[in-house]
């Protein structure tokens, strides 16, 4: 045999051995399985799996209400209305009327972490204790960093019975309950069979949730199981098998699910969505506790100070052109809270794209597009909730130009932005910045509205990041915290809210809609109106 | 050559130290709390205190950095604050992820442009030298990252024959030698070849062009030696400069590609780094930046111990 003929066999081999492999490989990968529910999550990693997820929302979402439970639960079976808040571990709980600090809540007998072991109120005392009592052996920092501002009402707890807890807040606080659904209980039995060592208990942990932590290997996957004993037998997951993976790049997770690899991912870009849908892939979105803002300053130096401005700037923006910029994932604001949201309220300031009375409050306010204001807020090129901030704050740039507002941006990455945030307006660092575009949540009423406007809760306590102070909202903002009955609280938060729309507090534009996009085989999720979703009931045909 | 492999070895410690100092600066200086990703919202200025105690940023930064080099020199590099698992536990994984790619990359890559680089190298001036150039040149201008998704876009979603992204269905832990397991290699193998095949190729075509323009070629021409055992020649004495570039394209392969293989989702080094960025991950960032600088230190090192053997004139410069 030749030289040549030897080359000319050994080509003709390889083309037909390349060829057998990519006709007789199954590509599994590609074909996904019943029962078997496969998620690509944004995160870049797993979430903490040991109770307290980290990753925010997403950590939750996938590894806090899928391998646990809270005393509380939100409710995620309705897409109509909010997400409310139900009982879940503890029954029911009172509130001392004599010292309405006190809170009684009564366990749910027959609940059992997944080793099996009984959860009681030692169970939830020896949580608690995990969190907040650096001397117990179980105390994990990184948990409790975690779950830091979720406890941070609660001043002491003791057990009364094998099925009763008493917590005491520090002060007066009708939102604990909303807190309480974020503080998951992790099986202290598990822990002491694995050496009391919490790295340990993170690669077998146990909670009390509907699904059972498998396996997971950081940065790659996690698989989860149906837990088939789960207390709320109307919560088994429909679902044998949840596989998450982590998928930061948008476009992966895209590509992930047209070519089969996964059955769900989180958040597609917009320019993404009409691809998807002409593969008949499912869009799903909904509204949810999210908005859009700039955080404004109230110090002396902010031109913001003065209400003409803010009504200004608000009325300034075309909230429908930016919504139909990111392909319609997104609706304009009409306040902190969306118009359909029980604490909406009635506000007089209609928040709407009026760039005739912008100008006209401007004028009166000594400013105009040939005298224009200047403002500088901070900005970041992308982050958690900040869906495509640098095309649409060039887009509200332009609609402030055209009234007379000259925004320059100061551009730093999303961890430096939070930071900025955490210190305030007035710190060192911020010296000159008017405003601030931070997303926002308003999924309690503390976070959302209490404790973003009351002058009490500056930052880093609060939220309170520009210094806003109005008598009227604090008197309404201390009122809902003193509130317990749900529906006066919403009343007292629908009056603080209007408050807030008509003193045009913020720079209100956009909710997200929260958009997830699925396989046409995935059934019956409900997309809920939360950060937070159930996937007990999504079933993989 | 063993008292020059020991200085060698020697003149790295200064660079491991200059190299730890750097990073740990460079990531100092960035804006932002190292501590931001992981104080909780609303947390009291009490909270926060405790938090940075606990992770030790509540020391002067000359005292951090003393304390952590100390640590690493007795192996330990430090916990993660984002996963609180050790940072080498978390690196050496994900080392040998990228090993992998690499591996894979290094193979399409050094083929490609070798093969590119002799043939425009000895036919220099030639319209086909011309053609093998613009490829070359292609190749390192071509954005690896972009490549990369439009190869997901051809062959894992319009023709549906490899998968788009991770490391198969058991991942990394059952990543074997199978078609199951390498069909997922095949593409960030090949985008991530791309710019070494460009550079190789480049380097290859200048070095083989220049040693056929040698007299002792004319000579070995002149004595009847035939075509291949010229070529033979030719690779030898091409051979120094070329490994120096392969060296270099190695190191820099093992450092992973945070754009490649964030696109792939393949968990290696890039993907690691790329987390610990945006989680502020300092200890994660440390630990992966010193490991990966060293395995740079050691691969330029073993490149000049082998130009050394194969080119003995190197020493005595």
């Amino acid at each position: 045999m030749t030289r040549r003929s030897f080359l000319r066999l050994l080509s003709a081999a390889s083309l037909t051995a390349l060829t057998m492999m990519s006709a007789q490989h199954d590509r599994a990968w590609a074909q996904g399985k019943p029962g078997v529910l496969r998620v690509a999550m944004t995160a870049g990693d797993i979430p903490l799996t040991t109770g307290q997820p980290s990753q925010g929302g997403e950590g939750i979402r996938f590894m806090g209400i899928t391998l646990y439970d809270g005393l509380t639960r939100w409710d995620l079976s309705k897409s109509d209305k909010a997400a409310q808040i139900i009982p879940a571990l503890a029954e029911s709980w009172v509130v001392n009327p004599a010292d309405q600090k006190i809170w009684t809540f009564t366990l749910r007998k027959g609940v059992t972490f997944h080793d099996g072991s009984e959860f009681n109120a030692d169970a939830v005392v020896w949580n608690l204790d995990k969190l907040m009592k650096k001397e117990s052996p179980q105390f994990d920092q990184s948990q409790a960093n975690q779950a830091a501002s979720y406890f941070a009402p609660i001043a002491s707890w003791r057990k009364i019975d094998d099925w009763t807890v008493e917590i005491t807040t520090k002060r007066v606080d009708a939102v604990l309950p909303y807190n309480l659904a974020s503080l998951f209980m992790s099986s202290p039995k598990r822990w002491e069979e694995l050496g009391k060592d919490w790295a340990k208990f993170a690669e077998k942990p146990s909670g009390t949730g509907p699904w059972m932590l498998e396996s997971f290997k950081p940065r790659e996957r996690a698989e989860l199981v149906r837990n088939p004993n789960h207390w709320d037998k109307t919560r088994i997951t429909k679902s044998e098998r949840l596989i998450l993976l982590p998928m930061p790049d948008a476009n992966t997770r895209v590509a992930a699910l047209l070519s089969g690899q996964v059955d769900w991912i989180e958040a597609p870009p917009p320019d993404s969505v009409p691809r998807l849908k002409q593969q008949k892939m499912q869009i799903v979105t909904n509204l949810y506790p999210h908005i859009w803002p700039y955080q404004l300053s109230f110090l002396d130096d902010s031109p913001f100070k003065d209400i003409r401005i803010r009504k200004a700037a608000n009325l300034a923006i075309d909230r429908e052109g930016i919504a139909k910029m990111l392909g319609g994932l997104a609706v304009p604001a009409k306040g902190m809270v969306d118009d359909k949201h029980p604490w909406f309220g009635k506000p007089t300031f209609q928040i709407k794209y009026d760039p005739a009375q912008a100008k006209a409050l401007l004028k009166e306010a000594g400013y105009g597009p040939d005298k224009p204001v200047k403002v500088k807020v901070i900005i970041s090129p992308s982050g958690s909730g900040q869906m495509q901030p640098l095309p649409m704050n060039e887009f509200i740039k332009e609609n402030f130009k055209d009234v007379g507002i000259d925004m320059e941006f100061e551009v730093m990455d999303w961890e430096a932005l939070r930071t900025r945030r955490r210190l305030g307006a007035d710190a060192p660092e911020n010296k000159g910045r008017h405003g601030i575009n931070n997303s926002w949540a308003y999924w309690d009423p503390d976070i959302g509205l209490i404790a973003a406007a009351g002058s009490f809760a500056r930052v880093p306590v609060g939220f309170n990041w520009g210094d806003y102070k109005d008598a009227k909202a604090d008197e309404l903002a201390l009122k809902a915290k003193a509130a317990f009955d749900a529906a006066e609280q919403n009343k007292i938060l629908a009056e603080l809210h209007t408050r807030l729309v008509d003193e045009a507090m913020w720079i209100w534009v956009v909710h997200d809609l929260n958009p997830r996009a699925m396989r046409p085989n995935v059934k019956g999720f409900v997309q809920a109106q939360s950060w937070f979703q159930d996937l007990t009931p999504v079933s993989v045909e | 050559m063993l008292i020059y492999v020991l200085r060698r070895i020697l003149y790295t410690v200064p660079i491991a130290i200059g190299v730890s100092l750097v990073c740990f600066a460079l990531i100092h200086l960035a804006p932002g709390d190292p501590l931001s990703s992981i104080i909780p919202e609303g947390a009291s200025p009490e909270t926060v205190a405790q938090i940075r105690t606990a992770y030790g940023f509540d020391r002067p930064l000359p005292v951090q950095y003393l304390k952590w080099l100390g640590h690493v020199v007795t192996g330990d590099f430090g916990t993660s604050i984002m996963t609180r698992r050790p940072v080498l536990s978390e690196v050496l994984p994900a080392i040998a992820n990228t090993l992998t790619l690499a591996a894979a990359a290094v193979t399409f890559g050094f083929l490609l442009g070798c093969a590119f680089g002799v043939v425009s190298g000895y036919v220099a001036g030639t319209p086909t030298d011309r053609a093998v150039t613009a490829v070359s040149i292609t190749g390192v201008s071509i954005p690896h990252y972009w490549l990369g998704m439009v190869l997901i876009v051809v062959f894992a979603v319009n023709l549906n024959l490899l998968p788009a992204t991770g490391m198969g269905e058991g991942g990394s832990g059952s990543f074997g030698f199978g078609w199951d397991s390498l069909q997922y290699l095949i593409l960030p193998a090949l985008t991530l070849s791309v710019i070494p095949a460009g550079i190789i190729a480049r380097s290859v075509r200048g070095t083989v062009a220049e040693v056929r323009k040698q007299d002792y070629m004319q000579t070995l021409y002149a004595k009847g030696l035939p075509g291949r055992r010229v070529f033979v020649h030719v690779v030898k004495n091409a051979l120094p400069a070329v490994l120096a570039v392969m060296g270099l394209q190695l190191a820099q392969l093992l450092g992973g590609s945070i754009l490649v293989e964030t696109v792939f989702s393949w968990p290696g080094t890039g993907f690691l780094l790329n987390n610990a960025i945006f989680t502020r991950d300092l200890p994660m960032l440390q630990g992966t930046i010193l490991v990966l600088a060293m395995f740079f230190v050691l691969i330029n090192l073993l490149v000049d111990i082998l130009q050394t053997a194969v080119d003995p004139r190197i020493k005595r410069a």
